[in-house]
């Protein structure tokens, strides 16, 4: 099976280069490049009633808007001969990226830096440390 | 939109400043009351058409209440002990599969339907109730949350079974819903349509008085104590509150709610907390307080008639506290995804326990055990949960002040939105009947929190009991159909067809 490089996805710069990144070892090497857009998403979290009744109209929403933005990076990469695919998913972004890797026996997560080193970002835990302690499979962080 | 809000909001304003020109301040308080209460005597008095009963009088609707909670204990075998396990792994998420992540879980549904069910009913009304009812009204509170929980199930399970789903996504739920839908099934369409307006102009009334004026007026009560520059001006707070509540249901501002549903499981924390504290401070008293609770339970002697005084305060408390059998938490609980609506059942009949049988048990034995309890004293309602609370925790009032303030709003947000979605059934959607509706809502806010106590928990008790006439006629015809859900639900278990996801 040929290597697969899952590649955490939200649409901002950062994330563009590390799908480029990890494209560049994909062509190389045969791979398939695969993204994953994470809606931050806690079963736990506190709805009004309102909301809980718009909740599955929302959902549709949000998965068609991310879908939006992650597919014509999907394209691209097929159209420069990448394999490329793609999924997006509610929940918690760390947690999904090692389920998603560990599923697909993925040879690598690459993500892109967020830039941030505020006391605020070290607190709250980013999505890079905690991929550093929990991933299945080795991490790239591009800058 | 924004428009209809200024000029209502005007409106409210000037007019009060209009009478506060007129009047006195007490006398505009005074005014209200007299005003609103040749119409709601007579509501009243229907409602609870009393029968003679071992020397006092026994509110027929009380008994209609409880009678249908053991039927459904009976008829679903006892389900809220056999599935309480089964509930709590529901609600953990167990069998909540990854795929549907980003619907509405199991325990959210359970948090929301709770936020708008946990609220004064825990502090105000269980001081009502051991006022009246003496400590034995405890037991009889507990007994009633208990057996509560088989209405919860059944009627939770029919308000996701017969819930609208539009083709936008959205959902709609409630007894409106399985009232009409139901009862059309076995060919009472016309019947089931009555039944449906007739509850939802109750509930509409229920948000207007329990979801509303009891509302503002225990939490002016608990305000007023602790600043004393708002007594005896009631209408001032509820002019206050009226607009906070008016900014977020008819302004739209979203982020007062949810900074409020984020505050209000803490401050029930907190509270639980306290009560805890208050419990061990005086854990020696403990055995003497249960021994008050059962012995007054049975007691021939006890205030306000004894034992079938405090029996009817405990079962009326605890029903107005989980509104089991009145229909409302269908409503919440609808939106939940589920494949198999047995299972909302189940989590729906953990609302009752943790309301009534854990924290209004709470409440009541704090007041029992810190000897608060003074019998024709006049504290009653807030004032007596409040006393008990600081005669051990001094400054306890400031917490349970917010509390209430908090309680009191997120349960009017909660009703204002079932009384809109009955609004709309009966009305139709539309944004200007909305408004209307959240017009009226708002000025119920200023009546409530002008009214003396009595009239206000009247009202309030009367229009809720009244949505639980329509609601359980329709559950005792329907509950065939919810044994079937159940039978099909507990044989997938068996079968292995649900299992539990790891």
């Amino acid at each position: 099976m040929a290597d697969t490089f899952v590649v955490g996805f939200d649409g901002t710069a950062s994330a563009k280069r590390a799908v480029q990144h990890a494209a560049v070892h994909a062509k190389a090497g045969g791979g398939t490049v695969h993204l994953v857009h994470v809606l931050e998403w806690s079963p736990y979290s506190f709805l009004t009633p309102e909301e809980l009744n718009e909740r599955h109209k929302r959902r549709e929403e949000e998965l068609a808007r991310a879908k939006a933005i992650v597919q014509p990076i999907v394209d691209d990469l097929k159209a420069k001969g990448v394999n490329a695919t793609c999924e997006v998913r509610h929940g918690h972004a760390g947690e999904l990226l090692c389920e998603i890797a560990e599923t697909k026996q993925a040879r690598q997560i690459v993500i892109g830096r967020t830039g941030s080193t505020s006391i605020a970002a070290r607190l709250m835990g980013s999505l890079a440390l905690t991929l550093v302690q929990a991933s299945p499979v080795p991490v790239t962080v591009v800058p | 939109m924004k428009r209809m809000l200024l000029a209502a909001l005007g409106l409210l304003f000037a007019s009060s400043a209009f009478a506060q020109d007129a009047a006195e301040e007490a006398g505009i308080d005074q005014a209200i009351s007299d005003a609103v209460a040749p119409i709601v005597n007579p509501i009243v008095s229907t409602v609870f058409y009393s029968v003679p009963l071992f020397g006092t009088d026994f509110p027929l609707i009380v008994g209609w209440l409880v009678v249908a909670a053991v039927v459904f204990t009976v008829y679903f075998g006892f389900i809220q002990f056999r599935g309480f396990k089964h509930s709590i792994e529901l609600v953990r998420g167990d069998y909540f599969d990854p795929k549907d992540a980003g619907e509405v879980t199991p325990f959210q549904a359970l948090a929301t339907a709770l936020s708008g069910t946990v609220g004064l009913g825990n502090i105000a009304g269980v001081g009502v109730a051991v006022y009246l009812g003496g400590p034995g009204a405890t037991f009889w509170m507990i007994l009633a949350g208990l057996l509560g929980m088989a209405s919860k199930f059944t009627e939770c399970t029919l308000g996701v079974h017969y819930r609208n789903e539009y083709p936008d996504g959205t959902v709609s739920g409630g007894p409106m819903y399985y009232l009409s839908k139901g009862l059309s099934e076995q060919n009472k369409a016309a019947l089931g349509k009555f039944l449906a307006i007739f509850f939802s102009i109750c509930c509409i009334g229920g948000a207007l008085g329990g979801g509303n004026m009891f509302q503002a007026n225990q939490s002016f009560a608990q305000v007023s104590s602790i600043i004393p520059f708002f007594e005896g001006k009631g209408w001032l707070f509820g002019l206050i509150m009226a607009a906070v509540v008016g900014v977020v249901i008819i302004g739209g501002i979203k982020s007062i709610a949810r900074v409020t549903e984020k505050v209000v499981p803490f401050m029930a924390v907190i509270y639980v907390g306290a009560a805890l504290l208050i419990i061990l401070m005086n854990i020696g008293g403990v055995p003497a307080a249960i021994g008050e609770i059962i012995g007054g339970a049975f007691a021939p002697t006890a205030v306000a008639g004894g034992m079938v005084g405090a029996l009817i305060q405990g079962f009326k408390r605890a029903a107005f506290s989980n509104e089991a059998g009145i229909g409302s938490a269908s409503i919440a609980h609808s939106a939940v995804q589920t494949r198999h609506p047995a299972t909302e059942g189940y989590v729906a009949l953990l609302e009752p326990f943790i309301d009534t049988v854990v924290i209004c048990t709470m409440t009541s034995l704090v007041i029992t055990i810190t000897g608060s309890w003074v019998p024709d004293s006049g504290v009653t309602g807030i004032d007596l949960t409040a006393k008990a609370f600081t005669s051990n925790i001094s400054g306890f009032g400031y917490i349970l002040a917010i509390a209430a303030l908090l309680f009191a709003f997120s349960t009017m947000l909660s009703w204002s939105y079932y009384g809109l979605k009955a609004w709309t059934y009966m009305f139709g959607e539309g944004q200007a009947k909305e408004i209307v509706f959240k017009v009226i809502f708002c000025i119920f806010i200023i009546i409530g929190s002008s009214m003396s106590l009595g009239p206000v928990i009247d009202f309030s008790d009367a229009m809720i009991f009244a949505m639980a006439i329509a609601n359980i006629i329709g559950l005792y015809m329907l509950m065939p159909k919810v044994k079937a859900l159940v039978a099909d639900y507990q044989e997938k278990l068996r079968s292995g067809e649900i299992k539990k996801v790891t």
